[in-house]
């Protein structure tokens, strides 16, 4: 496991020419650096973990600006774009360059970096902005075009990350989650605290404080509700919260436990683990009340329910065959097929936005490993790495997964490529920090 | 994706004479793609609203404890590891409060079913629910009515001893006998 410097020294040979087309996805050989993020002690760090590592060379010229901006875009932007393991930033001494100049294309080349960023922040009214970006091709001097992002003060880092994500899906075709948001949990004594941050996992903002535990947050599809199970009436009861006003509302509150919610693809109802039955089974939940309808018929435990993003299967964890055990079921119920059959726990299911993928965590060689499945052909890989796992949960493109991780009595929240060949870790202030779910895309 | 050699050869030609006219590292206007707008902030014609990542903190305080029913009676059932089977040990504590609520029929029992801190958390809510419907079944052949009773589960949430070891993981593998 190498750490990666964004100050981009190392291992970078001096490039010339034609060579320079076999760097451009430059090699990062087992070289150990360290992010040397400036901000907040709460922000990803990033590792390297893979060799041979195919990362595109970018630079970034500072933004031009007038007045003071209170946040630093461009080294979001830059902190982005290295998160993902697609890119790393080579650094040229410059002055700003706003998107209306035709850079000189000339020392972005003599540097090694195949795509230029360059751009304007500029206060158009009291605590009004306009963050302005274009990216260029250096290799061929082309114009990739430009966008602006108007924002408020409070979202000046949501604007980086949106150049990130626009910058991000011009050069690989894939949309960025930089934008996106994370929920995790953290716990400390009898402070339980569920915390909504961006995506690198800066700006907290703690939406829920109890003194009882929360687990298992799930995001509405639209991004801007939170499903969760809390046990602030001493015992387990779901709630769906809206963030923005802090509206709650009780879903389902049954006689015995009410846990695992999970969201409808549509986003008008759940489903949730109810013991109605006397056991845990899986129920279909309206957001506007009415009777729940019950989805697994087994006398075992059936728990873990989540959707296929196509709404058609619902994939859940239970015990019927001895051992628990990933299935799936129709939507509404029957044609229930076992999917996992290796090892004897494999739970947690989370599929990728594209349908054909599955991560979970398995239990191998004594440790909770997380694996992936491709759906198709049922082969299941453990992603290099990520050990002693819980609660994994794919990002919105399907490129990453963050899973909650306690090795050596500590726990700590990380991204990782699905390659396992790029890892991000946040550690939390104190206490447990837990229960990751990755926020969808937002418009 | 960025280039083919005959291009660069046209844009380094460009280049040079952009160097020439603007000299090395300073710049000349640009006149070709427009820049999109993409406005997603969520400030209002007034000014300053909450913003797009605005959340709305909320703190919730936690349901009171009742009282702890029969006096000089054990209240805690313990497990094995990855089983809900009641215990022969165990029949003598839960007989207890089957006659302590059949003798105070107004009186409501939960059962706190509990876990190790093992696996996932979810599916030990399950395994924490099957423990405390085991007691309840055993509550239930001593006698006592199921509507007096309430089987709920808190996993691994509420150890009753910290720490990741035998001695721990034993002690936190319980159902909690509760009144309220």
């Amino acid at each position: 496991m190498a750490e990666y410097d964004r100050q981009g020294s190392v291992g970078q040979p001096p490039v010339t020419g034609i060579g320079r087309r076999q760097l451009l996805g430059g090699t990062v050989s087992g070289a150990s650096l360290f992010l040397a993020a400036p901000a907040a002690f709460a922000q990803f760090k990033v590792e390297v973990a893979g060799v041979g590592l195919t990362q595109r060379p970018f630079a970034l010229a500072p933004f031009k600006r007038v007045t003071q901006v209170p946040v630093a875009v461009d080294q979001v932007v830059i902190a982005d774009l290295e998160r993902s393991g697609e890119f790393r930033q080579v650094a040229s001494a410059s002055g700003e360059l706003d998107e209306n100049t035709r850079p000189n294309f000339e020392p972005w080349r003599a540097v090694g970096a195949d795509a230029l960023i360059t751009g304007s922040i500029n206060q158009v009214a009291v605590g009004r902005w306009d963050v302005r970006y274009r990216l260029w091709d250096v290799v061929r001097g082309e114009d990739l075009g430009g966008v602006s992002f108007p924002a408020q003060d409070s979202e000046l880092r949501l604007a980086a990350h949106r150049v990130a994500d626009s910058v991000y899906e011009k050069l690989t075709g894939v949309r960025g989650v930089f934008a996106t948001r994370v929920a995790y949990v953290t716990a400390d004594g009898s402070q339980n605290r569920l915390w909504i941050a961006d995506a690198d996992g800066e700006s907290p903002q703690a939406a829920l404080d109890s003194p009882q535990p929360v687990i298992s947050p799930a995001w509405s599809p639209e991004g801007e509700r939170l499903a969760y199970v809390s046990f602030e009436a001493r015992k387990p009861v779901v709630y769906v919260h809206t963030l923005a006003t802090g509206k709650r509302q009780v879903v389902a509150n049954y006689r015995g436990s009410n846990s695992a919610p999970a969201w409808m693809p549509d986003g008008k109802g759940l489903v949730a683990t109810l013991s109605l039955a006397g056991h845990s089974q899986i129920y279909a939940i309206g957001l506007e009340g009415g009777r729940p309808t019950r989805l697994s018929d087994s006398q075992s435990i059936d728990t873990e329910p989540t959707f296929s993003p196509d709404g058609k299967l619902l994939y859940f964890v239970s015990d019927r065959g001895g051992s628990p055990q990933i299935y799936r079921m129709a939507a509404g119920g029957g044609n229930v097929q076992r999917i996992t059959f290796s090892g004897g726990y494999n739970v947690s299911p989370s599929i990728a936005p594209d349908g054909n993928r599955m991560a979970y965590v398995g239990l191998v060689e004594g440790r909770y490993t997380l694996m992936v499945m491709d759906l198709t052909s049922g082969a299941a890989q453990p992603v290099p790495g990520a050990l002693d796992v819980e609660s994994p949960s794919f990002s919105a493109n399907g490129r990453m997964i963050v899973y909650a991780s306690r090795t050596k009595g500590r726990d700590e929240l990380i991204t990782t490529t699905v390659d396992g060949r790029v890892r991000t870790r946040l550690l939390g202030a104190k206490g447990d920090i837990r229960e990751p779910a990755w926020g969808p895309f937002r418009d | 994706m960025f280039t083919t050699k005959s291009k660069t050869v046209q844009w380094l030609g460009a280049l040079v004479v952009a160097a020439v006219l603007a000299g090395c590292g300073s710049t000349v206007p640009l006149d070709s793609k427009p820049v999109t707008v993409v406005d997603k902030s969520k400030a209002d014609g007034a000014g300053q609203s909450a913003g797009a990542n605005a959340v709305a903190p909320v703190a919730v305080k936690s349901a009171s404890l009742g009282d702890m029913g029969p006096e000089n009676v054990g209240r805690i059932v313990y497990f094995d590891f990855d089983s809900a089977a009641v215990k022969a040990e165990s029949r003598e504590v839960i007989l207890a409060h089957a006659r302590y609520l059949r003798a105070n029929p107004e009186r409501r029992v939960v059962l706190e079913g509990h876990t190790d801190e093992r696996g996932s958390r979810e599916y030990n809510v399950a395994l924490g629910q099957r423990r405390a419907e085991s007691v309840a079944k055993t509550m239930l052949v001593f006698g006592v009515k199921g509507n007096a009773m309430e089987s709920v589960s808190f996993g691994e949430e509420k150890p009753a001893m910290l720490g990741s070891n035998e001695g721990a993981w034993e002690a936190n593998r319980r159902v909690e006998i509760t009144y309220r």
